[in-house]
C-alpha cells in the first residue's frame, strides 16, 4: 500500500466535515475491497469478533441490506433492530436504547432515524463509532459517497463535471449530502424540480436552482433522480403525482436532451413511471444497479476506517 | 414597631418618574415614602448601595410556572425563587397549566398557592377560549373577578379570525388586555426552527416568519376594529416589528414584547441540533435580531419579557424534533439584556430598566415597576458591571434548559426586596 490513507474519525455523521483527502481515502479503501469482492471467498477479517448493530428506526431496505452485507463481508456479527422491534415504541429514549447497545458490547452502531440530527445526538451519547444511515431530511453520507464513487468510476474525475439532481430536494437527505460531496470533489451541481420542493434558498449551498427541466438536463454529465417522498410532504407541495410526472418525470424524449454519454442515477427505491420511465431505468445509460453494488464496498470502507480509528489500529488492506 | 428600609448611596433609576441620580430610597411598612423622620432613621435598616443601581423590582409579563400540573418542571415556589434571584418582583403567569386556566376555580387554586408559596408577586392570566382549544370563549368576566390581569391562549394562538374578533371585543368590556402568541398554525405544521438557509442545511422543518407576520397583521386589524388592546408576545420577525411600528403610529391599540433570547441569538446557534436553542417562536436571522433591537430602541416593542419556559432535562435530552419548545431565562435575563443592549451601547441603563419594569407593568396595568411614593417597596439592587458566568446547575428554577449556561454576562443582581423585605441577597434567598 503506497497511497497515504488519511482518516481518524470514529463516526461518520455527515459529508460536510470531510476533507477531500478523507473522501479519497474512503474511495481508495473501497476500490481495494471491490477487487477483493471478485474472489471466491468474499470475506475479509477486519471486523472479526466485532458486533455491528443496525439500528433502523425508519423503514429501509436497500441501505439496511447493504450495511448488513458490508458488515458480514468484514466478518462482523450483525444485529438488526428496527423501529417496531425496539423499545422506543415502549417509551424508551434514544439515549437509553443506545447505551444499552453499548452495554451489550456492540462495537459500531449504524443508525437510520426519521429525525434530522439524531446521529449527531447519538454520537455524543455513546463512545463507540456511529455511522449515519440517513437522518430525516438532513444527511445520508454513505449514499452520497457511493454515488460519487460510482461517478468517479465512470468519469475518472469530477472536476468541472455537471451533475443535476432532479426531484424532491427539500425533503431529501440524499440531495443534501450529494450537493456537499459532489462540490467537494469539484463538480458543478444543479438542482431541479418544482419550486415548492426546490426552493431558491438552496442557492446558499452553492448550487444552481432550476425549475425548468430542459436547461437542467442539457448541461448535465449525470442526472440523479430522486423519489417523491410523499411520506414527508404535506399535500400542499404539489398537485399530484401525475402532474409531477408530466412536468418533471424523466422519459425518453427528455432524456434525449442529455449529452451523449451522460448517465442516469437513482438512489432507489425507484418508482417506475413516476420520476423515471421504466425503459430508461433499465437502459445502458442507467447505473442504478452499479450504485447498489458500490454501496457495499463504500460502506465496508467506512466501517473499516471508523473501526480502525476507534481502536487506533493501522488501516490494513487486502493486497 | 414599623418596618423601615433606608437604601443609601446607590444610583437610583426609576424611569417612570424620570429619576436617574445617586440618592436614597426609603420604605416604611412595605411602601415607598419620600423621606424618613429622624426617629424613623434611627431605627431603619440601612443598606449601603454604593456602586449599585437601585431600580424598581423587575417585572416580567410572560412566564410559565407549570403549576398546577407539571410541577416536575417548575412550581410557584421554585419559579418565584428563580424570579427573586433574577431581580424580578412581579411576574405574570401564562394559563397553559394542567388543567388550563379557563375557569375561576383553577385561578382560585393558583391564587391560594401563590399566597402560601410565592416569594415574589405573581399575577395570573386566563385563557381566551375553553381548553385553549380556540373554539368557544372562556368565561372572561369570571376570570377577571378571580384576579386575572390579561387573557391569552398563549402557545395556542386562536386560529379563527371570527372567534378572535369576538374574544377581544368581549375582553375589552372587562378592560383586560389580550396577549397573543402570534402563530398561524397552518404554516408551521411539524416546523421546529426558522425557515431559511439553516433549516435547509440542517434538514429541519422550517417555520416561516410569515406565520407570525400574518397573525400580527390580523391582530392589528382586529384591534383597530374593536378598540381592544392586543399585545403581541415575543415578537421574533423584522416584518412583524414593521407592521407594529406603523400600526402604533396610526394609534392602533397594540403593543409588543421582545424576549432576551431573540435579541441575543440567531438561528445559527442550532448548527449542532442543541435542543437548548429550540424555542417557539424560533430564533431568526441577524436581520431580525437587529430589527427587534431597533424596535426596543424606538419604542415599537414596549418591553422585554422572558417567556421563562421550564422543561426537565430528560424532556430536552432527545432528538431535536422530539424535544419540547422553550427555554428558561428569569435568573439571567437582566444580565443578558444589559449585555446585549447596554454594554453594547445600544440603549442607556435607564432605558433597559424601563423595558424590564414599568413598561411591562403598564401593559397589564399592574401596580408595579416604579419607586413612586406610595408604591410597594419592590426593589432590585444590581451591579451593572459585574461579570459572572451563568451556571444553570445553580439555578433556583427546577429546570436547566438555559442557553446562557456557561456564558459570561455583565450585570449582577445583588439584592431583591418585595414589600420592603429582602428576599434575595445576591447569593441566597431569605425565607
Amino acid at each position: 500500500m503506497t497511497q497515504s490513507l488519511s482518516w481518524n474519525r470514529k463516526d461518520l455523521i455527515d459529508v460536510e466535515p470531510l476533507s477531500r483527502d478523507e473522501i479519497e481515502t474512503i474511495f481508495t479503501v473501497a476500490t481495494a475491497f471491490k477487487k477483493a469482492m471478485d474472489a471466491d471467498n468474499k470475506k475479509l477479517p477486519y471486523l472479526n469478533g466485532r458486533t455491528v448493530v443496525n439500528l433502523f428506526l425508519e423503514p429501509s431496505t436497500r441501505t439496511r441490506l447493504a450495511f448488513e452485507v458490508a458488515a458480514s463481508r468484514l466478518s462482523a456479527d450483525t444485529i438488526t433492530v428496527t423501529g417496531d422491534a425496539s423499545s422506543l415504541t415502549k417509551g424508551e429514549t434514544l439515549r437509553d436504547t443506545a447505551r444499552n447497545m453499548e452495554a451489550l458490547k456492540a462495537d459500531i452502531i449504524i443508525m437510520r432515524h426519521s429525525a434530522s440530527g439524531a446521529p449527531n445526538y447519538l454520537s455524543k451519547v455513546v463512545d463507540i463509532p456511529v455511522i449515519n444511515a440517513g437522518d430525516g431530511s438532513h444527511a445520508h453520507p454513505t449514499q452520497a459517497l457511493l454515488d460519487a464513487f460510482t461517478l468517479l468510476e465512470k468519469f475518472g474525475s469530477l472536476e468541472g463535471k455537471s451533475v443535476t439532481i432532479l426531484g424532491d430536494i427539500l425533503f431529501s437527505r440524499v440531495a443534501r449530502s450529494n450537493i456537499i460531496c459532489l462540490q467537494k470533489l469539484g463538480a458543478k451541481v444543479t438542482i431541479a424540480g418544482p419550486s415548492t420542493l426546490v426552493p431558491k434558498a438552496f442557492e446558499a449551498m452553492g448550487v444552481t436552482v432550476s425549475h425548468q427541466l430542459r436547461p437542467a438536463l442539457e448541461d448535465a454529465d449525470a442526472v440523479m433522480l430522486l423519489r417523491i417522498q410523499h411520506e414527508r410532504q404535506s399535500a400542499t407541495h404539489f398537485p399530484s403525482i401525475g402532474e409531477y410526472t408530466s412536468s418533471f418525470g424523466l422519459n425518453k424524449a427528455r432524456a434525449a436532451w442529455l449529452k451523449p454519454g451522460a448517465i442516469i442515477m437513482h438512489p432507489g427505491p425507484i418508482n417506475r413511471g413516476v420520476e423515471i420511465d421504466s425503459e430508461l431505468a433499465d437502459s445502458a445509460q442507467s447505473v442504478i444497479l452499479q450504485q447498489v453494488t458500490n454501496g457495499i464496498v463504500v460502506r465496508m470502507a467506512i466501517l473499516h476506517l471508523c473501526s480502525c480509528a476507534h481502536h487506533n489500529e493501522a488501516i490494513e488492506l487486502p493486497y | 414597631m414599623a418596618d423601615i428600609l433606608w437604601i443609601q448611596n446607590g444610583r437610583v433609576i426609576d424611569p417612570a418618574n424620570q429619576r436617574d441620580a445617586v440618592g436614597e430610597v426609603f420604605a416604611v411598612d412595605g411602601k415607598i415614602v419620600g423621606s424618613l423622620s429622624d426617629a424613623q432613621k434611627a431605627e431603619a435598616t440601612v443598606v449601603d448601595a454604593k456602586g449599585l443601581v437601585v431600580a424598581p423590582g423587575l417585572v416580567d409579563i410572560h412566564v410559565h410556572f407549570r403549576d398546577p400540573g407539571q410541577t416536575h418542571k417548575e412550581d410557584i415556589r421554585s419559579g418565584t425563587e428563580a424570579a427573586a434571584a433574577g431581580g424580578f418582583t412581579s411576574v405574570v403567569c401564562m394559563p397553559n397549566t394542567s388543567p388550563v386556566c379557563d375557569n375561576a376555580g383553577t385561578i382560585q387554586r393558583i391564587v391560594d398557592k401563590i399566597e402560601r408559596e410565592a416569594v415574589v408577586r405573581v399575577y395570573t392570566t386566563g385563557c381566551l377560549t375553553i381548553g385553549m382549544n380556540g373554539e368557544q370563549l372562556a368565561p372572561t368576566g369570571q376570570l377577571k373577578n378571580a384576579g386575572v390581569v390579561a387573557v391569552t391562549d398563549d402557545g395556542k394562538c386562536v386560529q379563527s379570525n371570527e372567534l378572535m374578533r369576538r374574544a377581544v371585543e368581549y375582553a375589552k368590556m372587562f378592560d383586560l388586555p389580550i396577549m397573543d402568541h402570534c402563530q398561524d398554525a397552518s404554516l408551521t405544521k411539524g416546523a421546529v426552527m426558522n425557515e431559511g438557509e439553516w433549516s435547509l442545511k440542517l434538514g429541519l422543518r422550517g417555520w416561516p416568519k410569515a406565520a407570525e407576520d400574518i397573525i400580527v397583521a390580523r391582530n392589528v386589524i382586529l384591534a383597530e376594529l374593536t378598540g381592544a388592546h392586543i399585545h403581541m408576545q415575543h415578537v421574533s420577525s423584522a416584518n412583524s416589528v414593521d407592521i407594529l411600528r406603523r400600526a402604533i403610529a396610526r394609534g392602533a391599540p397594540v403593543s409588543g414584547e421582545a424576549s432576551p433570547h431573540h435579541i441575543e441569538f440567531t438561528e445559527a446557534e442550532l448548527h449542532d441540533y442543541d435542543t437548548v436553542y429550540k424555542m417557539n417562536p424560533p430564533l431568526r436571522t441577524e436581520a431580525d435580531r437587529e430589527a427587534l433591537i431597533q424596535g426596543l430602541i424606538d419604542g415599537t416593542l414596549a418591553c422585554i419579557a422572558t417567556d421563562h419556559a421550564p422543561h426537565s432535562p430528560t424532556e430536552k435530552d432527545q432528538e431535536f424534533d422530539a424535544a419540547p419548545f422553550g427555554i428558561i431565562g428569569l435568573e439571567n435575563s437582566l444580565a443578558s439584556s444589559l449585555t446585549t443592549l447596554y454594554h453594547s451601547k445600544r440603549l442607556g441603563l435607564s432605558e433597559v430598566v424601563a423595558l424590564m419594569t414599568h413598561k411591562g407593568a403598564d401593559i397589564c396595568k399592574l401596580d408595579a415597576g416604579t419607586l413612586s411614593v406610595g408604591a410597594s417597596a419592590d426593589i432590585c439592587l444590581f451591579d451593572p458591571d459585574e461579570e459572572w458566568t451563568v451556571d444553570a446547575d445553580k439555578f433556583f428554577s427546577k429546570s436547566r434548559n438555559c442557553p446562557w449556561h456557561g456564558k459570561t454576562l455583565k450585570g449582577k443582581v445583588k439584592a431583591t426586596y418585595v414589600g420592603g423585605r429582602q428576599v434575595y441577597d445576591g447569593s441566597t434567598l431569605s425565607t
